[in-house]
């Protein structure tokens, strides 16, 4: 902070699970669409309805846990968290309560700062709710009710007490990383602006060196990375100026305004205790025996840590490769699907973060989006590797498949572009050009060594840049010596 | 044990219930009796018996992730006291 002040920040982050149904009823999931279509009488909270759970999201849940050097206990029950409030038609929130009963307790996340050392944040507990319906405040008065995502499964992750993130760089660091490897698990489409993942983080500011910690505040509304780290330097410096003018931080709840960029004091919620927690007669306790555990540990994928570390072992890439290869999952995806076509690694890198990158850069255009797929850059680097194509022709092909979708084989076949290699050829050509330039040939017989670029140029000209270049200079080096 | 008539109006908040003095009283006075019931309950010793949160025996009760059709629109407001455009309607609330 520089200002004789230190930050402590709590990161309680919200998770849509990627399920087909809700948590508690089969209604389909989604984003959008008409309001209250996908409803039922359990998700309504009709009397005499019973919920039963959705599996696929307990098993995302345990599968998170132990990403996240979780423990899954033995026994893990559903809690109702009861209180008003028309987002919730049941009246209560299906949620986990307790230290040790979340399917995930007491684990950890290692966040890598740039330019930092690396640090190990502590999570307190990985645990399995339900969402909320939506709010819509309508002209005509009153407040619109839709109920098509109450219900959906929702993970909440938090971090431990006493706080291990300290600035603001540290909280969007954790949520970067934590982001990754959600999509890495494969457990949600972590789409900050459409809600599936959202963050909800609590800050206190102490003198340094100081035993205890400040009053903290829980800020909302924060809807993107960006957002997450103005917000928390926004609160930490307001409550830094509240320090210094002798005024007193409240505990309290406050909204991020993204276009004024300033925080303001939303509802005060009820206490925890007024909450009412019990164990939910309606759903039956979960047991997770060791085998489940270890079955799922098993199976779980490679984390983005783990995948960075074996590309810069196994396949001798750099950090930068390695970084940009790992940190955004559609880039992790399409290298491996490429990769495992069997072609060679450093090449394929190159021509993936090289010019299929600058190609999207300047479309805009995502790479799932674009026509390219992981068969058209194996295709492509495996015709290199073979010396079918050199990097001239290369670019042209990789551009032509970006425009039309067209395999790069496809179009070295049908346009003609394979390189030649030929042996007679070649030699046919370079004597042609020997006889047609007789006085660059005669310069560098007598040792004007620089003329065989010349030389070779006017070969590669009269293939289209098809002939192999380092055959060409060869061959134009045995005939003029 | 015994429950003020303060806890008493703080637990009819929390329930969204409007109550007037004499129904405070009396509401106290059935929640004192009710708490004195779970006095005597505390008296058995259960020492033998290790905590459990469900009557039954059941665990693992879990369905399989595949959709099901649920209610259209119009008969899920049904039961509604006011809609409209395809949203129940409440009274406004108030969040900022």
């Amino acid at each position: 902070m520089g200002s004789g002040y230190e930050a402590s920040v709590g990161m309680e982050v919200h998770v849509e699970l990627a399920t087909k149904t809700k948590m508690f009823c089969r209604c389909p999931t989604g984003f959008g669409g008409e309001p209250n279509t996908r409803v039922c009488p359990v998700c309504l909270g009709h009397p005499g309805t019973l919920p039963v759970p959705n599996r696929e999201a307990v098993e995302m849940v345990v599968k998170t846990a132990l990403a996240l050097n979780c423990q899954v206990p033995t026994d893990s029950v559903f809690h109702r968290k009861n209180y008003f409030y028309p987002d919730l038609p049941k009246g209560y929130q299906v949620s986990q309560y307790g230290e040790t009963n979340p399917i995930g307790y007491h684990g950890w996340l290692e966040i890598r700062p740039k330019g930092r050392e690396p640090k190990r944040v502590k999570i307190r507990r990985v645990h399995l709710e339900e969402d909320t319906g939506k709010l819509i405040h309508t002209a005509e008065g009153g407040s619109g009710v839709d109920y098509n995502r109450a219900g959906v499964p929702l993970m909440e992750i938090v971090t431990d007490f006493p706080p291990d993130i300290t600035d603001p760089e540290e909280a969007k660091e954790y949520l970067v990383q934590l982001r990754l490897l959600l999509l890495y698990l494969g457990v949600t489409d972590g789409k900050m602006e459409e809600g599936s993942l959202r963050c909800e983080p609590n800050i206190s500011v102490r003198p340094l060196g100081a035993a205890t910690y400040g009053t903290k505040t829980e800020l909302k509304n924060l809807n993107s990375f960006k957002s997450v780290q103005l917000g928390i330097e926004y609160e930490v410096g307001r409550q830094i100026q509240a320090l210094e003018r002798g005024e007193a931080v409240l505990q309290e709840t406050r909204g991020w305004n993204e276009s004024t960029l300033i925080s303001y004091p939303m509802r005060t919620k009820e206490t925890e205790s007024d909450y009412r927690y019990f164990a939910c007669p309606d759903l039956a306790p979960m047991r997770f025996t060791a085998e489940t555990v270890e079955r799922v540990r098993e199976d779980l994928p490679e984390s983005p840590r783990a995948r960075f570390d074996r590309y810069r072992r196994d396949l001798g890439l750099s950090d930068y490769d390695a970084g940009v290869l790992t940190s955004e999952i559609e880039w992790a995806e399409f290298f491996e699907s490429a990769l495992g076509q069997g072609v060679d690694p450093k090449l394929l890198c190159n021509w993936l973060t090289g010019d299929t990158a600058r190609m999207l850069n300047e479309s805009g255009l995502a790479i799932r989006d674009s026509q390219l797929t992981p068969s058209h850059l194996a295709d492509l680097v495996r015709m290199i590797e073979s010396g079918e194509i050199n990097s001239k022709v290369a670019k042209e092909v990789l551009e032509e498949a970006f425009k039309s979708g067209a395999m790069p084989s496809e179009t070295v076949r049908s346009q003609g572009l394979a390189q030649i290699s030929d042996d007679g050829f070649i030699v046919e050509e370079v004597a042609r050009v020997i006889a047609e330039n007789p006085g660059p040939s005669e310069q560098f017989r007598s040792g004007k060594e620089q003329v065989i670029g010349f030389l070779v140029g006017q070969v590669m000209k009269a293939t289209q840049g098809r002939a192999n270049p380092a055959k060409v200079q060869e061959e134009m080096r045995r005939q003029l010596g | 044990m015994s429950i003020t008539l303060d806890e008493v109006r703080h637990v009819a908040r929390l329930a969204r219930l409007e109550l007037d003095e004499a129904e405070l009283l009396a509401f106290q006075g059935e929640l004192n009796s009710l708490l004195g019931r779970c006095q005597e309950l505390q008296s058995i010793d259960v020492g033998e018996l290790s905590p459990r949160t469900h009557a039954v025996a059941l665990t693992n009760v879990l369905a399989d992730d595949t959709p099901t059709q649920g209610l259209d629109q119009s008969l899920a407001l049904r039961g509604a006291a006011v809609t409209r455009a395809g949203l129940f309607v409440v009274p406004t609330i108030i969040e900022e």
